[in-house]
């Protein structure tokens, strides 16, 4: 069984020898290869695709290309299955499957159709008047509105294809394989440049693949295409990409273009990727973006059956599908005569031709007088019958101002309308590179006019319809655009065109009805988001004035088709309320994409593993098979824990803290930040970025340094040492790394050039093994003969050079737990080794390892902070209590002057102390937020919140660190923390809670 | 998307730059002698003109040093680069120094006490 009832014999470029079979709402179908889903939907005679976005009124297939508003489709299933598709826009192939969406429980009888009776309860702005109050309320309204709005649905899985995305550089970029655009790529080619031309359809020839009525240099114009993308194809220098559909246009002429790979193909092959995203730096634009016919607004202008007469004329000229077997047209211009025409020419049946003008005299008109179609001039549709589809239209005469509808109605039966209001040159791309439209009354609508970045417009985008303009136009931007990178523009001479003339267009915005607007039928603006003419009417009335707002409260323009159909009818039509003009109304915004775009393109390949770098340490080998828990800080992956069998992370971390202070705690502090300070001014640099005193520090030496931010806030903080008298070592914290070392460089390179300093990471050259706790000396004694570790020898804050199981090494005596500690550096490579010499040689004196978890814990119990836990870019070394760390000597220093700020020095800022919960088995979340004052519901006066907070194995208690404000001014108050079903009491310490006298650190 | 000719590496995509605010704010020689509100205006405030606007950048993932830049904010459009500790020298660059309010604020003048011009 064919079933395309509606194929049209001989007719169009499909390949009749390769018949698809498709299924449309698991009903099964037949059409051919060079179909689009909707040029096979409508050879089987199905113009119902859909659904509206408000009324859920059937709605059918309106045009031919990517400014469809109506037939959007579920396409595919499983995980593949992808909303919001244009039917218009999806190439037919074997095997696919394509859903209606927005209907429920079918689409030929849908249950939320009932808005359509309600509509006079669904006024533009509706939403927003009826759902907003009271405010608690939205979010189960939102919920609602979704399910019943529904634009198809979003695949729950991962989405199993692969994108990709290409960088690429051109001299000349058209954007649109039209006349103009090809005419463009042929001259640049010619001129040697190298071309990207990139079309969004599977074929070039734009407009003229859907035409049968035009020549060039004395050929069909098919044929002329079809020569020059010939040409083109054997120029080493040009690219031609087909279903690419260019996107954006942004700054710098840079300009991404998505590339449908494989989604006209049923089976794809493993190597290509789905999608392609280029992304491209055109020296020279040429935008070559073609016009979008606009639609007639008439009293329900939206049944199944009405279309754009170029849509109509594509289906009949190029996919050989009828769209009725009676068409009528609807025009305010000549081509729907053109359609009228092709339609006849093709054996299609005819209904007539409904003109809005009173008077037309064209070869057009002659023509289609010539071929016997009756025309009414003067006349306008006033009202549209049928269900499902339109089966009869109601015509009355127009007075001659146009605005009203006289004398005795006239039914015509049809199945089918072509419909034009004239032509929209779609200047997306142009005006999203910043360029200035202006207002062109002679074809109403807005063209390009300033240039802001190095594009050009050609064609029908740039407001010149016929063909020879086009091409003309095309020749001359390709040759200017080859010329501006320095090529020589060929010569090309004009060729012979033949077309029809186009005559005059009569604007009629709102088409008057049987009844004034809005009580008899709807006149749809935005067919896509369901907003009338008489919304745009209501919202004027209620005083909105700005383009923008209207868009916003009616929704004009706001689909995923924004507005391509609709806006200059709802400018027009809101400048005819206002009584300006459309120039005077202004035009919205255009944005990229500009059509939908698959957001997986967007992520290309960084996703998964590939989303972010992962750093890993010399021991993370080791790490792993111990089983440790990771946890990432910045890129790097850290050991958090090494749960025992049969552990929970409590007991594992209890374990940790407590050996770390028994016997020996080993820690893997490889990823903090690590930067070499090398120059005659090093010292001197040293003093100006840290808040305390530099320049006396003797070689061997290390001392712990707070960084501040102009403004006085703790930015970070470290160790460095000094290895001689012009070179430093510096750390940081793990996740301050890099942006220490720009810091650094920022200053040395804006502020003080003159300084003699180099900044050099070595994060990732040295592997750091710490190892603390009472028997860590006796430890590193075993593996360590060339460094006397004794207290006189090696004092604390100070570092050797030596061996340490055979390998260089520096060690560091400098503690962050308390303890004896020593922080043993090694080259990268030997990272590992000299882990497993300390893990063997500790054996036997019960070495523990320990994560960052522990880490954490062990700091905390001593009340040494962490920068960005502790901090958090508003806090001051006097807020942490740290004022002992700047120096009031020093004439000097990054953040000096800002500590004297009157903000800074005010007396209740937050301070960090200590808290002491009432239950020493309970630990505050971090973060919490602490009250004086216990009311029994939010608002509560906050007075500070909870920084650092766990169980403290070695104190037998939990211990918290807080910012408070006033908190010195607090100690030994009890606090209040509520939390949700509970509050915790806690009493202000100091921030210290373990070896109170520092005695451990010498061991 | 800038297209940023780095003075050391030619061409670049701004994805490679870092952004670094107004430049010429000269950081006071003895901030200890300026009031609060002097003070404030060299740490707070910046300019945010609708056109060409002196600005510090670096080219912070491929050379990593920092240059000036004259940039038009409506247009992005790049008008001269320059190295940094040298002033403008096209027409609108040296406009765009000689209009910014800083000339001849106390923190301004703060920092060139002592300068020998
Ligand atoms: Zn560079």
């Amino acid at each position: 069984m064919s079933g395309q009832g509606f194929r049209v014999k001989g007719a169009g470029d499909v390949d009749r020898a390769a018949p698809l079979k498709f299924t449309f709402d698991g009903r099964k179908y037949e059409g051919y290869r060079g179909d689009t889903l909707a040029s096979a939907l409508l050879a089987n005679g199905v113009h119902l695709v859909g659904r509206s976005f408000k009324y859920h009124r059937p709605r059918g297939i309106m045009s031919a290309g990517s400014e469809e508003p109506n037939a959007l489709i579920q396409l595919g299933d499983g995980h593949r299955s992808e909303p919001n598709i244009r039917a218009t826009r999806i190439e037919l192939r074997d095997g696919l499957v394509a859903e209606s969406q927005n209907r429920w429980p079918s689409l030929k009888f849908d249950i939320g159709s009932v808005n359509n009776l309600l509509h006079r309860f669904l006024p533009s702005g509706f939403y927003y008047k009826t759902f907003m109050w009271p405010a608690s309320w939205w979010m189960k309204y939102e919920h609602w509105i979704r399910r019943a709005a529904g634009l198809g649905k979003a695949p729950t899985g991962r989405d199993p294809d692969r994108y990709e995305k290409r960088h690429g550089h051109v001299d000349v970029l058209i954007a649109g394989g039209g006349p103009a655009g090809l005419a463009a790529a042929l001259a640049a080619g010619r001129a040697g440049a190298r071309v990207l031309l990139a079309d969004e359809g599977s074929e070039f020839g734009g407009a003229l693949l859907a035409d049968r009525d035009q020549s060039i240099d004395g050929v069909p114009a098919l044929d002329w295409v079809r020569g020059v993308v010939a040409e083109l194809e054997a120029m080493p220098e040009v690219t031609l990409l087909r279903r690419a559909t260019v996107t954006g246009y942004y700054d710098h002429n840079y300009i991404t273009v998505l590339e449908r790979v494989t989604d006209h193909l049923g089976d794809a092959p493993d190597h290509a990727p789905r999608q392609r995203l280029w992304k491209l730096r055109a020296k020279r634009m040429v935008l070559a973006a073609g016009a979008i016919e606009r639609p007639l607004v008439f009293a329900d202008n939206d049944r199944p059956g009405i279309m754009l007469s170029s849509a109509a004329r594509a289906y009949v000229n190029r996919f050989g599908v009828a769209p009725g077997r009676r068409v009528l047209m609807f025009t305010n211009n000549d081509d729907a005569y053109r359609t009228a025409l092709a339609l006849k020419a093709q054996g299609v049946g005819v209904a007539g031709i409904v003109d809005v003008r009173a008077k037309v005299e064209s070869e057009l008109a002659q023509a289609v007088s010539d071929a016997g179609i009756t025309v009414h001039a003067g006349h306008a549709i006033v009202a549209t019958r049928g269900s499902l589809r339109v089966s009869s239209v109601d015509v009355m005469r127009l007075t001659a101002d146009g605005a009203t509808a006289t004398g005795m109605a006239r039914r015509i039966d049809c199945d089918a309308i072509a419909v034009s209001g004239g032509w929209t040159p779609s200047v997306h791309l142009f005006s999203q590179s910043a360029g200035k439209l202006r207002w062109s009354e002679e074809i109403a609508a807005f063209i390009p006019d300033i240039s802001v970045q190095n594009e050009l417009s050609a064609g029908a985008c740039n407001g010149a319809f016929s063909l020879a303009d086009c091409l003309e136009q095309g020749f001359t931007a390709g040759g200017a655009a080859a010329a501006a990178n320095g090529f020589e523009a060929p010569v090309i001479d004009a060729l012979a065109v033949e077309e029809p003339e186009i005559g005059d267009r009569l604007d009629l915005w709102v088409v008057p009805g049987r009844k004034p607007l809005g009580h008899a039928g709807k006149h749809f603006v935005d067919f896509q988001n369901d907003v009338t003419a008489a919304d745009v009417h209501l919202a004027a009335r209620e005083g909105y004035r700005s383009v923008e707002h209207l868009k916003r409260y009616t929704t004009t323009g706001m689909g995923t088709d924004q507005g391509k159909t609709s806006n200059i009818n709802a400018l027009a039509i809101m400048g005819e309320v206002l009584g300006a003009n459309v120039p005077g109304v202004g035009h919205t915004t255009f944005r990229p994409p500009y059509t939908p775009s698959t957001i997986g393109a967007y992520a290309g390949r960084n996703i998964g593993d590939l989303f972010d770098p992962v750093r890993s340490t010399a021991m993370d080998a080791w790490h792993r098979e111990a089983g440790a828990k990771f946890e990432h800080v910045g890129q790097w992956m850290r050991a958090w824990y090494y749960p025992k069998t049969g552990e929970t992370m409590r007991q594992a971390v209890d374990r940790e803290v407590l050996a770390a202070r028994a016997s020996v705690g080993i820690l893997d502090a490889t990823t903090l930040g690590k930067i070499d300070i090398q120059g005659p001014d090093a010292a001197e640099f040293l003093n100006r970025v840290y808040t305390n005193a530099w320049l006396k520090l003797a070689p061997g030496r290390a001392r712990y340094g707070l960084m501040l931010k102009e403004d006085g806030m703790v930015m970070d903080d470290g160790v460095t040492v000094r290895l001689a008298e012009d070179h430093f070592h510096m750390t940081t914290t793990t996740g301050g790394a890099g942006g220490v070392l720009d810091w650094l460089e920022e200053w040395l390179q804006t502020e003080w050039p003159d300084l003699k300093v180099f900044c050099s990471s070595v994060t990732e050259q040295w592997a750091v093994a710490s190892i603390c706790g009472p028997k860590c000396r006796e430890l590193l004694a075993e593996l360590c003969t060339d460094i006397d570790l004794s207290n006189e020898a090696f004092p604390f804050m100070s570092i050797q050079t030596g061996t340490v199981a055979g390998i260089p090494a520096r060690v560091f005596r400098i503690s962050f737990t308390g303890e004896l500690s020593f922080e043993i550096n090694v080259p990268r490579r030997h990272g590992l080794t000299l882990w497993k010499a300390l893990m063997a040689a500790g054996e036997k004196y019960d070495i523990c390892p320990y994560g960052t978890e522990a880490m954490h814990v062990l700091r905390a119990e001593k009340g040494f902070i962490i920068v960005g836990q502790e901090t958090d870019g508003t806090v001051t070394p006097g807020d942490l209590c740290m004022d002992w760390i700047v120096s009031k000597k020093k004439p000097d220093f990054i953040g000096k002057r800002a500590l004297l700020r009157p903000d800074i020095v005010k007396v209740d800022r937050k301070r960090l102390v200590g808290l002491l919960t009432e239950d020493p088995n309970e630990v505050i979340p971090e973060g919490a937020q602490i009250v004086e004052r216990l009311l029994p519901e939010p608002p509560m006066e906050m007075i500070g919140h909870v920084t650092s907070s766990y169980y403290s194995p070695n104190c037998g208690r939990s211990i918290a660190m807080a910012l408070v404000k006033g908190g010195l001014e607090r100690m030994g108050e009890t606090l209040t923390i509520p939390l949700s079903g509970k509050t915790i009491k806690a009493v202000v310490t100091e921030a210290r809670f373990f070896d109170l006298e520092g005695e451990r650190a010498d061991g | 998307m800038l297209l940023i000719d780095c003075p050391w590496c030619g061409p670049r995509d701004d994805a490679e730059f870092h952004y670094g605010g107004e430049a010429h704010i000269l950081r006071p020689r003895d901030a200890a002698a300026l009031s609060d509100e002097e003070f404030a205006e060299y740490l707070f405030m910046q300019q945010n003109p609708k056109g060409p606007h002196l600005e510090r950048w670096s080219h912070a993932h491929g050379c990593r040093r920092w240059f000036n830049m004259l940039r038009n904010t409506a247009t992005n459009e790049i008008l001269e680069i320059y190295p940094m500790g040298e002033k403008p020298r096209s027409e609108a660059g040296k406009a765009a120094y000689e209009a910014n309010w800083r000339r001849g604020s106390a923190a301004e003048a703060n920092a060139l006490s002592g300068e020998s011009s």
